[in-house]
């Protein structure tokens, strides 16, 4: 196990950049995961720490050792693909072995160590099969167990789950977890499934179009997104946002969407007054059926039961607004309905998307 | 499904396809059947029966007389070493310039790969005279080196081209993930690749054996005299000023065709196989 540093790293592709400067430090026994959108470089950063891809500029660092120039071989990395890459001709054992084979250790030690990974996961009656009379979860396993054989400095995932249907994604994600406290082996994860994101991270990298965004805790992230793309990426429903303008009315704060009706605010807002301004609120936090002097009435489009709650499609003035509510009372909520946004849980961010 | 329930249609539509299969069948084999029938023809019904499918006695005096009395085993021989050798030495060549072509990018991969391309656009028959210059002072006409040598190079384009295409086939991930497990690029290409690529291998190895095997241009105008003569060549001295021994030329085809029949026979098992199944999802 060993700790990862990424300093100031870049990637171009002959002349078109992929990464810009990436900075990020991550801990001994750490589990970091990426997020972002398709193509925001997040294959690229973990391969270029696999050592699968050349770095174009900057420094990483593996438990202290620059490894720029290193063989992905010397780094001593495990890496789990999305598409598993099981190798089609060995059977499950042979599969799970290979790189214990290759640093030729003792054939005793390693029939222990591959049978011990194989309780772990459950693979023991499948040790002699080959990858094509596996099921999806079952490869995946193999995958995972080639893994943890070798006992790397660090484990990395690329979307390892994506391709397991939602049951078992599930299943899967709990295990990985409980490997992670067991082994705590440092991980770098990445995926686009917010919930994978959110249960398994020490430490959410939120990434989009090369940048890192935000690195934080999920619940940091959460509450407390940096920026625009992080608050609309992170969550789902997705946050409300309204644009408008931040201005002072008789001394009170007030916020104007554009076209909307204003809002008045609890608390003054870290904005310059007559500034454009956008204004965010998670559904969950919209009440609903409010009554009292800020209550607005909004028209109900369509309401959405998941079965664990509803999402309800709002329109307020001139703009669409999702709400989530457990109540089901709301079910079958038709014309309009009275909603508050409660000035606790709104978000302000600034023209240029920086969060105030 | 169609089995299942036979409507007049399908059964029409089932017995026009089948028939139009046979038909295709019976077209191509045709020629080989006729090869065998007159191999098998006496000498004296050749020309006294007639157009017949099938003579009204068969022997096997032109086995008999090919394998006694012709310098056919010698031609046999040497056509065995030539396409044999040829076939090794491609394979091994397209096998590795095939697996670079595929992963590797690198200055003048585009050069490399047009120049491979405009060695295939040439008739070779214009090559045969420069050729045959080239080899003269090297002392590799009439051998069956300079024979190997021209093959190899005619056939390590094409072969390569053939051979990359297998090597695109099989995911980058396996040996990406090979590597990360802690070999090198040319052990995940051992290990890992290779044996995957084995019905490539096992096409390219068919592809020019037969190739080799049939050669004629060269081999004529390379060779001359019967020691160093490969069969194609060897057929030709059937070919008298006077006459044609059909008999004998067509026992001697026949059984230059056994190689060949043998060689797919033990490569047909890779060729129908897809080793690659079960390596990534999707
Ligand atoms: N070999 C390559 N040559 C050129 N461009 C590439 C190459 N590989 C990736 N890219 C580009 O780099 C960018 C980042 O790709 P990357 O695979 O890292 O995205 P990602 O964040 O993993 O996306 P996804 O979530 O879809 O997997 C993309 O715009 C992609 O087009
Ligand atoms: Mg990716």
């Amino acid at each position: 196990m060993a700790s990862i540093d990424i300093s100031n790293i870049r990637k171009s592709y002959g002349i078109h950049p992929v990464l810009h400067g990436i900075d990020l430090e991550i801990r001994d026994g750490e589990f970091v995961v990426l997020v972002g959108p398709s193509g925001c470089g997040k294959s690229t950063l973990l391969r270029m720490i696999a050592g699968l891809e050349a770095v174009t500029d900057g420094e990483i660092r593996i438990a202290g050792k620059r490894v720029n120039d290193l063989a992905p071989k010397d780094r001593d990395i495990a890496m789990v693909f999305q598409s598993y890459a099981l190798y089609p001709h060995m059977s499950v054992a042979k599969n799970m072995s290979y790189s214990l084979r290759l640093r030729k250790m003792a054939k005793e030690k390693i029939a222990s160590v591959v049978a011990g990974a194989a309780t772990k996961l459950g693979l023991e009656p499948l040790m002699e099969r080959r990858p094509k009379a596996l099921s999806g979860g079952q490869r995946q396993r193999v995958a995972m167990g080639r893994a943890i054989v070798r006992e790397p400095k660090a484990f990395l995932f690329d979307e390892p789950l994506s391709n397991l249907d939602a049951r078992l994604r599930e299943q899967m994600r709990a295990e990985i977890k409980k490997l992670h406290k067991d082994l705590g082996a440092t991980s770098i994860y990445v995926t686009h499934d917010q919930i994978e994101a959110m249960t398994l991270a020490d430490r959410i990298v939120a990434m989009h179009g090369g940048i890192i965004q935000q690195v934080g805790s999920p619940l940091d992230l959460y509450d407390n997104p940096a920026n625009l793309f992080v608050a609309g990426f992170i969550g789902s429903p997705g946050m409300n946002f309204f644009e408008g303008r931040y201005i002072k009315l008789n001394g009170k704060s007030v916020f104007a969407p554009t076209g909307g009706v204003e809002l008045l605010l609890e608390a003054p807002a870290n904005l310059e007054e007559g500034s454009r301004a956008t204004l965010g609120i998670r559904p969950e936090h919209v009440v609903l059926g409010a009554d009292g002097p800020e209550a607005q009435m909004a028209a109900i489009d369509l309401v959405e039961p998941t079965g664990f709650g509803i999402i309800l499609h709002l329109t307020l003035g001139p703009v669409s607004l999702k709400a989530f509510t457990l109540d089901r009372r709301f079910l079958n909520a038709t014309g309009e309905i009275a909603v508050r946004l409660p000035g606790s849980h709104l978000h302000f961010f600034d023209e240029s998307g920086r969060k105030v | 499904m169609a089995g299942h329930s036979l409507t007049k249609g399908r059964v029409v539509a089932l017995l026009a396809h089948r028939l139009a299969i046979l038909a295709y069948v019976a077209f191509a084999l045709f020629p080989l059947y006729w090869l065998l029938k007159v191999s098998v023809t006496p000498n004296k019904l050749l020309y006294s029966e007639g157009i017949r499918m099938w003579p009204s006695q068969t022997s096997f005096e032109h086995f008999d007389f090919v394998l006694k009395h012709s310098e056919f085993p010698t031609f046999f021989k040497n056509s065995l070493i030539v396409a044999g050798s040829t076939a090794l030495i491609v394979t091994a060549l397209a096998s590795l310039a095939g697996y670079a072509l595929s992963r590797f990018s690198f200055r003048g991969k585009y050069w490399i790969v047009a120049l491979m391309l405009l060695t295939q656009m040439f008739p070779l028959v214009m090559l045969v005279a420069p050729i045959f210059k080239m080899l003269s002072p090297l002392g590799l006409t009439n051998s069956l080196t300079g024979l190997v040598i021209v093959y190899t190079a005619f056939n390590v384009p094409f072969a390569t081209f053939l051979m990359q295409s297998f090597f695109d086939g099989i995911p980058k991930d396996l040996e990406e993930a090979a590597m990360i497990d802690g070999a090198t690029q040319f052990g995940a290409f051992r290990q890992i690749i290779l044996p995957l690529t084995l019905p490539g291998i096992a096409a390219t190895l068919g592809f020019v054996f037969t190739a080799a095997w049939s050669e004629l241009l060269f081999s004529l105008m390379l060779i001359s005299g019967n020691a160093a003569a490969t069969f194609p060549v060897g057929l030709l001295s059937f070919v008298s000023k006077f006459s044609i021994d059909f008999g004998q030329m067509m026992a001697a085809g026949v059984m230059a065709l056994i190689p060949a029949c043998l060689f797919f026979l033990l490569i047909q098992r890779y060729l129908v196989q897809g080793l690659t199944a079960g390596a990534v999802k999707g």
